[in-house]
């Protein structure tokens, strides 16, 4: 549905994006995960046209996008990370607004608009001023006014950024709906769990590079261990012998910090009472044991050696 | 394209109507103001009311000349005399209590007898004229008025005063002395001289005053304000409601400009821009828009001086609201402008309200061009304001025809073409 190659842009002696490419075939969703300032949003705008790329080309349908006016745009829906509604007017005078600007005319408008308050569910405060939303409410709006138009590909910049959990499901119900009726979806965010949620693919780009780009199974095949056992040692000085732990056969890795040892294992059920008692045979006291599943926030983290988001 | 354009200006077109505060206020602001200049350029055109100037003299003299010229002045209907020491006088006018003093020196009487009829080799009488420099129209008025009444005067005195018949007798004497002149135009000059003489010595006998008071100046001005039509008077409102709506207008062109550059950093901006419109499109239904808000604000304006104040399009209707049109295009295209060249709106705000006030006072908005300096007249023709607020006197009060206006509308338009193509091609669309 569109393919973007090798997308370059700076900014000064910052290099926002650097040889940006990936592909999205009809009706997929990909997550395009990475840090702030990865450079999301700026491969975001380049590909709906905003931004001139100093290189590197963005093909929608196969055609390249050329210029302001390229009908081909009105295939792409637009949620911008920052809010991009008109304050002073009424959520539906918002949304007609938005159907004027791709030209639909004022039956086709009306109908779209209604169909698209009904499906974010704000179909009761369509003529209440945006400006009397609550921030849950003005980013569902946000997606609704992409979506008039009925373009076949969406690109979805952040759109449940300070969203109370509640606001948030709902909008990833809407996002799935969208996703079953077809949509191609961008989805940008460096909350693991959204890509995980919606995404068939997920990107991950760091300062501007792809750094990772398949599928979640993909991504996960990446990580020596699928989960990660956490113990929490009595004595935190913990003389334990790291290598002859990590000999131990369930086990993939070892790591020892602040009187925690993280292990990676793949069998969890095999895995944790063999652990435990090689311990407690060992004359380790543990205070406390959780498990975790690895996630894509592990991917990020064994892709770069950073975290995803600051702690 | 249209659909998406007309969407485009009657959004901004609802949100500027949807504020009644913002609204009332960019009326009241342009109207009160205007209002109040056009009070103190006296705006219906009716003088006595200000036409008083206070002057203080100081009579250091009390001959019979000085006395009968403090008596003249008293007399005069643009003047308010009051009489004053030296010191008193000074004081006064630095302290802006009166426009001008007038000082008749000690020997004024004697020295302007003498110089009457002496020609250049005597000593002139000297007159000390105080003003206050802010004041200087009045100054002059008064210097002409006291012209006129010094003449007076001291012809009078001449043909028949005591003081006259003395510097008769002394100018007879010199010429006597006088061997530079010809022998036939001495003679003439004697005859004259005697004749005089001759005259006040009956005259005084006769009683002073008698049939001849001494030259008068020969003539009366009748003045007639030249407006549209005779029996119109001049409507200083017109003028001032111009001025003051051009100047709120432009106000309103570098909101615009800001609002735009600050538009450039939110969400809605990216969202237009995403839609497959031109540049032309976007920015062109933003200048559209302001323009009817500015035409809105001009038109509300003289339909309130039309109620209030009496101020008529009396001329040329259509000039009239052709200048109105094309200056709130070049407005607006003056605030893409502002967008175009502005990098943040901070920076620019203070920078384009400089610009606009220049423009403004060149364009006579605050006080008309015709007061300026000749040199000042001649350049300010290239400052578009000078032809809006020209072209809109043109056809209010001065009552002129189309034709008046016809090359002030072309030049407007010209210039919101350059200023808008300027603006579009300046523009950072890249921007974040
Ligand atoms: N207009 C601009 N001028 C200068 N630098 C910019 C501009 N826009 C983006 N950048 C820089 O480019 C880099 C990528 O920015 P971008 O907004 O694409 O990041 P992002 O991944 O969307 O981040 P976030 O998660 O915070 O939204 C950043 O270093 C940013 O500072
Ligand atoms: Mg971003």
């Amino acid at each position: 549905m569109y393919d973007i190659n090798g997308l370059t842009k700076r900014y000064g002696n910052v290099v926002a994006a650097d040889g940006v490419s990936f592909r999205a075939d009809e009706g997929e969703a990909i997550g395009l995960l990475g840090p702030n300032g990865a450079g999301k949003t700026t491969t975001v705008s380049m590909i709906a046209g905003l931004l001139r790329p100093d290189a590197g080309e963005v093909l929608i349908a196969g055609r390249p996008l050329c210029g302001d006016t390229d009908p081909i745009k009105r295939e792409i829906g637009l949620v911008t990370q920052d809010i991009a509604l008109v304050a002073d007017l009424s959520a539906l005078d918002n949304l007609l607004f938005f159907a004027a600007l791709y030209d639909l005319d004022r039956p086709t408008a009306r109908r779209a608009a209604a169909d698209a308050l009904d499906l974010v569910g704000l179909a009761d405060r369509a003529r209440h001023k945006v400006r009397t939303f609550s921030g849950g409410m003005k980013r569902r709006l946000n997606l609704a006014a992409a979506l008039l138009h009925d373009p076949r590909i969406l690109l979805l910049d952040e759109p449940i950024v300070g969203v109370d959990p509640q606001s948030r499901n709902a909008i990833f119900d809407n996002l799935e709906t969208l996703k079953r009726r077809g949509k191609t979806l961008l989805y940008t965010t460096h909350y693991m769990e959204e890509a995980e949620r919606l995404c068939d693919r997920v990107v991950i780009i760091d300062h501007g590079k792809v750094i990772a780009d398949d599928t979640l199974q993909g991504l996960y095949r990446l990580l020596p261990a699928s989960n990660l056992l956490s113990i929490e040692l009595e004595d935190r000085e913990g003389r334990v012998d790291l290598e002859q732990l990590r000999a131990l056969p369930p086990v993939k890795t070892v790591e020892f910090a602040n009187g925690a040892l993280r292990i990676g294992v793949s069998d969890l059920a095999a895995a944790t009472p063999f652990v435990l008692q090689w311990l407690v045979d060992h004359g380790h006291r543990y205070r406390h044991a959780v498990t975790e599943r690895a996630d894509l926030e592990t991917v990020f983290l064994s892709l770069t050696g950073r975290t995803l988001r600051d702690r | 394209m249209t659909r998406a354009f007309i969407a485009l200006v009657s959004k901004d077109l609802k949100l500027f109507f949807t504020d009644r505060r913002a609204v009332v206020l960019s009326l009241v602001a342009p109207i009160a103001i205007g209002s109040f200049f056009g009070y103190i350029f006296n705006g219906d055109g009716d003088r006595t009311e200000i036409g008083r100037v206070q002057v203080l003299v100081v009579d250091e003299d009390r001959s019979p000349i000085s006395q009968d010229l403090v008596a003249q002045l008293k007399a005069d209907a643009a003047l308010e005399v009051t009489l004053a020491t030296p010191v008193e006088a000074r004081e006064a006018v630095r302290r802006a209590q009166a426009a001008v003093a007038v000082e008749l020196p000690p020997r004024f009487g004697a020295d302007a007898a003498g110089a009457f009829f002496g020609g250049r080799a005597r000593k002139k009488a000297e007159v000390r004229l105080l003003y206050d420099p802010s004041r200087a129209t009045e100054a002059s008025m008064v210097q002409g008025i006291l012209v006129g009444h010094v003449m007076q005067s001291v012809s009078k005195e001449m043909f028949t005063g005591p003081t006259g018949r003395a510097a008769i007798g002394d100018a007879l004497t010199q010429l006597e002395r006088d061997t530079t002149m010809r022998p036939d135009e001495r003679g003439a000059l004697q005859d004259l001289l005697r004749g005089a003489g001759r005259w006040n010595d009956t005259s005084r006998a006769a009683g002073s005053g008698g049939a001849g008071g001494g030259l008068t100046i020969p003539f009366d001005v009748k003045k007639e304000a030249m407006t549209s039509r005779r029996g119109v008077p001049y409507n200083g409102y017109a003028h001032s409601f111009a001025g003051m709506g051009v100047q709120f207008v432009l106000f309103m062109a570098i909101e615009m400009g800001l609002g735009l550059l600050l538009q450039q950093r939110d969400g809605l901006w990216r969202r237009l821009r995403a839609a497959p419109l031109s540049r032309g499109v976007l920015l062109g239904a933003r200048s559209v828009s302001t323009a009817l808000q500015s035409l809105f604000i001009l038109f509300f304006m003289f339909l309130f001086a039309r109620v209030v104040f009496g101020v008529r399009v009396d001329g040329s209707l259509a000039g009239f609201i052709g200048i109105a049109v094309a200056f709130s295009l070049m407005t607006a295209s003056f605030g893409l402008l502002i967008a175009g060249l502005g990098r943040t709106p901070e920076g620019t705000r203070a920078l384009s309200i400089v610009a606009t006030l220049v423009l403004v006072m060149l364009g006579g908005a605050w006080v008309p061009t015709f007061v300026f300096p000749q040199w000042l007249q001649k350049l300010t023709v290239v400052v578009p304001t000078r032809w809006a607020v020209d072209g809109l006197d043109a056809t209010t009060w001065r009552g002129l025809g189309f034709s008046s206006v016809a090359w002030p509308i072309v030049f407007l338009l010209g210039t919101a073409m350059i200023c808008g193509s300027l603006a579009v091609a300046r523009f950072r669309w890249d921007a974040d």
